[in-house]
């Protein structure tokens, strides 16, 4: 059957379209088979299922405040209906119809996901009759009516409308075009005056919830004052992505949780995905998921990314071809040659002392990101209250400067230490009890006397307290005693002070305490935040390939194609082809050739000329072939390769044929001038 | 030195034809007089400048590129390691600049210095001070020539021109006609020709032609001149007005040649093949390389296509016969479809309609979103169906729709629709927007492969004009050697173009109304005829082939009958 449709095409110009029945479907084939590939599929499973609960469970936490808040909008507002009050302020709302604006901030894919579970949870708590219309759906009444209506009537059927009076939403996702944003909100100026006038509400109650991309302003520009005094209009703030962005990292990659790492170039680069391109979660995780799924597939020893126990478990099992992975991953040779002579010959020898090093090695590794996490956040909570933020507000910003060197050796981390020497003592112990949470909230043994210590500090402040107004009680009674002197004297004694603070120098208690925090933070940094490659066996959690990431995601085609045209030597590793910045040599391939002579030309292209030009080189390019066919049949030839060129750079979008001139073709690129 | 020289140069050209420019000023006193006046300032100013631009200039390119780096090193991007990826080497700023306007001989002195140096490679190097100096002589040698000649055949017609159309040319900013008229001095190489058109041409065009010549005395300094403007402004404001000023202009002066001088037969799509058969492939070791490396890729695409990504090809170089090889080495024994997106006759509908014929669906849909709706179903509901999807060429004409690109985007974010594309054009990614990126959830992968697009130009209208016809010519008969000895006979007296009703009823070829109309349907859908609606809502059937053509085929029937 395949067979035959396959001929068929090769025939046929009529069909473009050819369906290959073939049942029996394979699975997921793990290949480049060898090296525990099955187990890696597995974990990799495993870990990004993990991974994605996790994040749907955070997306539901952040959404929860918003959405309640929203539902208790929503059953309140309408409780004025059912008392059918006499008074004044009753009448007043009756007019109105309630409003929630929910201002989402500029982005349409993550909104889909927020509204759509929005939607779930209203007609979960509050009303079947929801009905959520896309701004992009509606471009007028009649369009705007027609799905409403039609989503309305379904939602009766599907609940057999037991409540005579119901409550109608209609869900709005406003888009970034402010034309479609104008359209719709045009659309339902006319639906206010027209069809949902204030007297059917008594009859027709219904909330409007409207998303806005911006601020709550464009509302009011965008309805005439005779219906936006219709809305009720109440405000709900969603969570910005940023913030989004810090919670998913901090609870997805800043924890022992997650076996999987990113080095820092990966890491910078999905985070500026995010912050350039599209302020979009959804991809962020899809970034990280590539990143989890190319390191399982490209790292053979990516079968220890696991939790501690199975992977001390699965070490017992590794082959003696992954033991000589192990041997040779750089991080692990570098410890080897640290050892004694004996050592490294019973590492590199026998698999099972290798074996026995790899699993107390792993628990180092395992060790160190406990630590490494909580002196992170520890610093953080010194460094994101500095002025200017030398080292960042967010703690990804921090995070990815531990990961890419020594902190410690950076200028930042220099003024960092002579910021926090400056600070006065209640920011100070604001920030030291900040730290005191943050490792109380660890059960790492390590780093318990850690949180004693700075608990001492704490104390040590305390009891600075009582001091401080002891002396301050001294400096108190000096001034008293100066106030009776005359003018010289008081100069002559407020003199002789200065010069004895400048002199002496003399610190006080405060100072002396806040210097042993500092080189206490300084100690705790430098023992903790080691760059991750100087750790034995990183490379089995951190997947470092940026450049795999950013091709794969953030791929470039008009540079490839640029550079594909330009420079065939990058692709085609021919010496032939070899040749300077900007040049070609006439040998290339012929499309190369007819790009190369129609960026000489503006606008417009002349064929003949273009074809001769083309000629020129090619037939010099031939010349040195030693071509021995007639010069008629051989002028046809180039001149169907000429064809052939240009009508392959049309397809590709350069040149377009145009009618201004005859045989003239249009230069559709920037340039074509 | 230099540029004292040149200023006095300038200065004798001025002289020599300023009783033009009295005339100018005479008319252009009354309105645009300041303008011009400021513009001489300017120009003056610019000549003292010359020495120091091209330093400048490149200290600013220069800046530029740091720019780019700076963004690109934002972007994370790993030069170390990205040794693979083309799109590495050029950090983007080099791609598409602007161009300043060039002369259009230089395609032919590129050519022929690529020629001379065989092997050798031509330095093409823009800020070649070379070769921008170059121009403006060559074009002052033009001028003066041109300039005589103008002068002796058009003077008195010129004085008899109404004012207002002159006045209405000058207005015209100088920095933009200087620009033009580099090129109006352009392959003028038959001034017989010339001279012809010229008495052939109205009035008005003479006067544009008369304009620009007198432009040409000032043009040569402005030359020079341009890129110190570019110092006093911010480039990237200067790029864009230069954009729209050579964009506005209606006129663009090339050569006049055509196709038909050249005695060059046009070729049909069968000859073209031939011919090209000849063509022995160069560096076939390499490109066979790789293809290799790109077939390493595909057990990973197979991989992720599993995993919910969808894959997207690009990179230049047909990559058919890549996706055909992926499809014959892992999709065997999978249902797949593969949508040959370059072909004319292709749409969503068509492609919706294969996915339900592959799942047994008898009937039809009232629309495309029902047949969209009722897929998404199935293909929830039963989480064992798989499909592939292999479309070649994405971007095609037919597909490249906003509407279709939603709806194969909605199609590729089901769990068990697997989608891998291929995307040839330079703007292609503009088709997707954000929401539709997040539908399809792609994976780019660069695969150049440098093969010809033999299949995807061969359609009649991706090619240009010059080897037009063989085909529907081709198709027609095709088409009717497939249908019914009446039918054919129908289409024959039908593109006779007689009152054909009438003489197809007494040729009993139909016999209402309605067998008519059912004819007509079979080649419609072969797109060989199309109805019209005339405005007083006849009827009209046309054939929407070329005349030519058509009477080709008339005559090769008729051989054969």
């Amino acid at each position: 059957m395949e067979n035959v449709c396959y001929h068929m095409k090769m025939k046929s110009t009529f069909i473009g379209l050819f369906v290959f029945h073939r049942c029996t479907c394979i699975g997921c084939k793990w290949k480049n088979a060898s090296e525990d590939s099955k187990l890696r599929f597995e974990t990799y499973q495993l870990i990004w299922q993990q991974m994605k609960s996790e994040t749907e469970r955070l997306q539901e936490e952040l959404n929860k405040n918003l959405f309640d808040s929203l539902i208790e909008f929503l059953q309140t507002s309408h409780s004025g209906l059912w008392k059918n009050s006499e008074d004044w302020s009753g009448e007043i709302k009756l007019r109105e119809i309630p409003t929630a604006a929910l201002i989402l901030g500029v982005n349409v894919t993550d909104h889909d996901l927020t509204l759509r579970s929005l939607t779930e949870v209203l007609q979960n708590n509050v009303t079947p009759y929801v009905v959520s219309l896309q701004a992009k759906d509606c471009p007028d009444v009649a369009n705007l009516l027609h799905p409403f209506l039609f989503l309305l009537m379904d939602c009766k059927v599907d609940v057999q409308s037991k409540e005579k009076e119901s409550v109608q939403v209609i869900q709005k996702n406003v888009h970034y075009s402010m034309d479609s944003l104008s359209a719709w909100y045009m659309s339902v100026t006319q639906v206010n005056k027209h069809w949902f006038s204030p007297q059917h509400l008594h009859e027709f109650p219904l909330i409007l919830i409207f998303g806005i991309a911006t601020s709550p302003v464009v509302i009011h520009r965008l309805l005439p004052h005779a219906v936006s005094s219709l809305l009720c209009i109440e405000l709900f703030q969603s969570l910005s992505c940023k913030e989004h962005l810090t919670t998913v990292l901090d609870k997805l990659l800043l924890t022992t949780q997650f076996p999987f790492k990113l080095s820092e170039k990966v890491l910078q680069i999905l985070t500026n995905i995010f912050l350039y391109h599209d302020f979009s979660i959804q991809n962020f995780i899809k970034g990280l998921q590539l990143s989890l799924l190319e390191h399982f597939y490209s790292q053979p020893l990516s079968v220890l990314c696991c939790n501690l126990p199975e992977a001390k478990r699965r070490t017992h099992f590794l082959s003696a071809n992954q033991c000589e992975n192990i041997r040779r991953l750089p991080s692990f040779r570098r410890y080897v040659e640290k050892q004694s002579s004996q050592k490294q010959v019973a590492l590199l020898t026998s698999d099972k002392s290798l074996k026995e090093e790899t699993q107390s090695l792993l628990e180092n590794l395992h060790v160190y990101h406990t630590n490494y996490f909580l002196v992170l956040r520890c610093l953080h909570q010194f460094t994101s209250f500095l002025p200017k933020y030398p080292l960042g507000r967010q703690i990804r910003e921090l995070y990815c400067m531990c990961l890419e060197k020594n902190i410690w050796d950076s200028e930042e981390y220099a003024s960092v230490l002579q910021l926090l020497r400056l600070l006065a003592k209640d920011e100070l112990m604001a920030m030291l009890q900040n730290c005191f949470k943050v490792f109380q909230s660890s059960s790492a043994k390590e780093l318990g006397n850690t949180a004693k210590k700075i608990e001492e500090f704490l104390a040590q402040f305390q009891s600075l307290d009582a001091e401080t107004k002891e002396e301050e009680d001294t400096s108190q009674s000096q001034s008293k005693g100066l106030q009776k002197t005359d003018l010289y004297h008081l100069q002559k004694s407020l003199l002789e002070m200065k010069e004895l603070r400048s002199t002496s120098k003399r610190q006080t208690k405060f100072e002396v305490l806040r210097e042993q925090v500092v080189s206490f933070v300084d100690s705790l940094v430098r023992e903790y935040l080691l760059p991750p490659d100087t750790q034995p066996l990183h490379e089995t959690l951190y997947f470092s390939s940026a450049h795999t990431l950013r091709q794969h995601l953030n791929a470039a085609p008009r540079i490839a194609l640029h550079t594909a045209l330009n420079n065939p030597y990058y692709y085609l590793k021919n010496e032939a082809l070899r040749s300077e910045e900007g040049c070609i040599p006439n040998v290339a391939p012929d499309i190369c050739i007819a790009y190369k002579l129609h960026l000489e030309c503006s606008r417009l292209i002349n064929l003949v000329d273009w074809s001769e030009a083309f000629a020129t080189v090619v037939t010099a390019a031939e010349k040195m072939d030693a071509n021995s066919v007639t010069s008629e049949e051989r002028n046809e030839v180039i001149h169907a390769r000429f064809i052939r060129a240009v009508s392959e750079l049309e397809l590709l979008g350069f040149i377009k044929p145009t009618k201004q001139k005859t045989d003239h073709v249009a230069r559709l690129t920037w340039g074509g001038c | 030195m230099t540029s004292t020289l040149e200023l006095k140069e300038d200065k004798m050209l001025k002289v020599q034809f300023v009783g033009d420019d009295d005339v100018l000023n005479h008319i252009l006193d009354r309105e645009g007089g300041p303008k011009i006046k400021k513009d001489r300032a300017q120009l003056l100013v610019n000549t003292q400048k010359i020495i120091k631009k091209p330093e400048n200039e490149l200290e600013e390119d220069d800046q530029e590129v740091l720019k780019d780096q700076n963004y690109v090193e934002v972007l994370g991007q790993d030069v170390q390691e990205s040794l693979k990826n083309g799109s590495a080497t050029d950090g983007g700023n080099k791609v598409y600049p602007f161009q300043n306007r060039k002369h259009p001989e230089k395609m032919a002195k590129l050519a022929s210095e690529l020629a001379k140096t065989p092997g050798k490679s031509v330095s093409l190097n823009k800020n070649d001070p070379e070769i921008t100096i170059d121009i403006p002589q060559c074009s002052k040698g033009h001028s003066a020539s041109d300039k005589s000649q103008l002068k002796n055949n058009d003077k008195s017609e010129f004085l008899s021109t109404a004012p207002r159309g002159l006045r209405k040319r000058l207005i015209v900013p100088r920095s933009h006609s200087d620009s033009e008229s580099e090129y109006s001095a352009s392959n003028s190489e038959d001034d017989e020709g010339v001279a012809q058109e010229y008495e052939e041409d109205t009035n008005e065009d003479i006067l544009s032609q008369k304009i620009q010549a007198q432009n040409r005395v000032v043009s040569a300094p402005v030359c020079r001149g341009t890129p110190s403007k570019k110092m006093k402004r911010k480039k990237t404001s200067h790029l864009v007005e230069e954009y729209f000023e050579a964009h506005s202009s209606s006129k663009v002066l090339t050569s006049d040649r055509t196709l038909q001088k050249l005695k060059r037969a046009k070729l049909d799509q069968q000859t073209l093949h031939n011919l090209l058969s000849k063509v022995s492939p160069s560096f076939s070791a390499e490109l066979k390389q790789l293809n290799q490396q790109h077939e390493q890729l595909f057990h990973k695409w197979m991989l992720q296509l599993h995993l919910g990504f969808n894959i997207v090809l690009y990179g230049l170089g047909s990559k058919r016969n890549l996706l055909e090889r992926f499809r014959t080495t892992m999709l065997q024994d999978c249902i797949h479809i593969v949508i040959n997106g370059f072909f004319p006759g292709i749409s969503v509908k068509s492609i919706l309609n294969s996915v339900t014929e592959v799942l047994d669906h008898m009937g039809t849909f009232r629309s495309v979103l029902d047949q969209l709706e009722w897929i998404t179903n199935k293909f929830k509901e039963d989480s064992s169906l798989e499909l592939f999807l292999l479309i070649h060429n994405l971007d095609s004409q037919m597909l490249r729709g906003d509407k279709s690109q939603q709806i194969i985007g909605q199609l590729s974010s089901l769990r068990n629709i697997y989608l891998i594309a291929s995307i040839d054009h330079l703007n292609a990614p503009l088709m997707w927007d954000h929401a539709k990126q997040s539908l399809y959830n792609w994976l780019w992968y660069e695969t150049t492969t440098y093969s010809h697009y033999t299949e995807e130009t061969s359609y009649e209208n991706s090619l240009l004009v010059k080897q037009s016809g063989s085909l529907p010519l081709s198709s027609l008969i095709h088409v009717l050697r497939s249908l019914t000895p009446n039918a054919s006979t129908f289409f024959l007296c039908f593109s006779a173009w007689v009152y054909f009703y009438q003489q197809c009823r007494e040729a009993f070829l139909v016999n209402s109304d309605l067998t008519l109309r059912a004819q007509l349907t079979e080649f419609r859908d072969h797109k060989l005829i199309r109805t019209k609606k005339g405005t007083d809502g006849v009827e009209y059937l046309l054939i929407p082939v070329d005349n030519g053509i058509l009477t080709d085929f008339l005559e090769k029937e008729e051989e054969e009958l």
